[in-house]
């Protein structure tokens, strides 16, 4: 499989399971919740300060349709991550020569998107 | 496993803040290493399945659940030093776009699920490695041993953390055995996800898979051509 292929195929299974199969997850607390909840900690939690973010809590807001918000949410959360860890790592990655990794790492005057197109095999 | 802001006093919070700030300085640093054009796309997309597969919560009874960590997978894909990076940008993402996880409490997150998770999970993955046959078809049990262990070593470094600086009046010793016990429960949820997803991984594009490197230079002298 070429590397184009398996990237997209990839991005692609992101996407399915951020957007669709989450839907389908547990409600049930996990395990730090629930042992919280159980040894009677879960009470000294408190709301984080990005409560109000519009995707807080996996869920989009101003859509009231279940599926739908925590679907878009999901899937604006796996565009964001792709964007932003992919834009380090690209930003970090070693090239040419082994011993220009250094230089190179630190400097940022060079344009990820195109660097992209052509970088993968 | 995503701490929410008040289970842990400010100066717990501060130190964990500044042993996640260490960790992921120093691997900023490490990863350059193991980053190239070909494997920095992988990484950036290892990164976003982690962070989709952690909204999959699957029941591990009574009415409880749990959720892929990520670290030894990531780890075992990209190599521990990208891995760290991949699971704390994953968790900054939540904390800050999803109030998931809290944002004092990023730290104490980092330090559990970037730093102890990947680690662990890699330190046992390279352990059990070196005990299978060198084949890349045992990355896939060794990857599994690895998420395994890497749950319960998370959970307990969190038990210890809060008999350090817990905010609630409660029994240290209650909190650990109980979050112990469920996380081994979960560790084996991660053990199948981590093991199904590498072996994927191994059957399409073994090259992209760090921690099968020395099974495929291995491999590469002995048959005709190599992976790609």
């Amino acid at each position: 499989m070429k590397q184009r292929t398996f990237l997209a195929l990839g991005l692609l299974v992101c996407l399915l399971v951020a957007g669709v199969a989450s839907y389908y997850a547990s409600s049930h607390p996990d395990g730090l919740e629930y042992v919280a909840e159980q040894t009677g900690f879960l009470d000294s939690a408190e709301d984080s300060a990005a409560s109000d973010s519009p995707l807080a809590g996996y869920s989009t807001d101003g859509v009231d349709d279940a599926r739908l918000s925590g679907g878009l949410a999901g899937a604006a959360g796996v565009v964001v991550m792709l964007l932003l860890s992919t834009g380090l790592f690209w930003t970090l990655r070693r090239r040419g020569h082994p011993q220009d990794a250094e230089d190179h790492a630190d400097s940022e005057d060079h344009t990820d998107a195109e660097d992209h197109a052509d970088g993968r095999s | 496993m995503h701490v929410p802001d008040g289970f842990l006093d400010a100066p717990t919070s501060i130190a964990t803040g500044a042993v996640a700030v260490a960790g992921v300085g120093l691997a900023l640093r490490g990863a350059r290493r193991e980053l190239d054009d070909r494997t920095a796309p992988m990484a950036g997309l290892v990164a976003t399945f982690v962070f989709a597969a952690q909204m999959i919560n699957f029941p591990v009874g009574a009415g409880t659940s749990g959720h892929l960590l990520g670290g030894a997978l990531a780890a075992v894909l990209v190599g521990p030093w990208s891995a760290v990076l991949c699971i704390s940008v994953v968790l900054l993402v939540q904390a800050l776009l999803m109030a998931d996880g809290g944002i004092t409490a990023l730290g104490t997150n980092v330090t559990l699920m970037a730093l102890v998770g990947v680690w662990v999970g890699w330190g046992v993955f390279v352990l059990a490695r070196r005990l299978l046959p060198r084949r890349t078809s045992m990355v896939v049990p060794a990857a599994a041993i690895g998420a395994l262990v890497s749950v319960p070593a998370a959970a307990t470094v969190f038990a210890l953390l809060f008999a350090v600086g817990g905010i609630a009046p409660v029994d240290p010793g209650k909190v650990l055995a109980a979050m112990v016990t469920w996380h081994v429960v979960i560790g084996i949820g991660e053990a199948i996800v981590t093991g199904l997803v590498v072996a994927s991984v191994v059957a399409t594009r073994p090259d992209l898979v760090r921690g099968a490197l020395p099974a495929l230079e291995k491999r590469e002298l002995e048959i005709r051509s190599p992976a790609r």
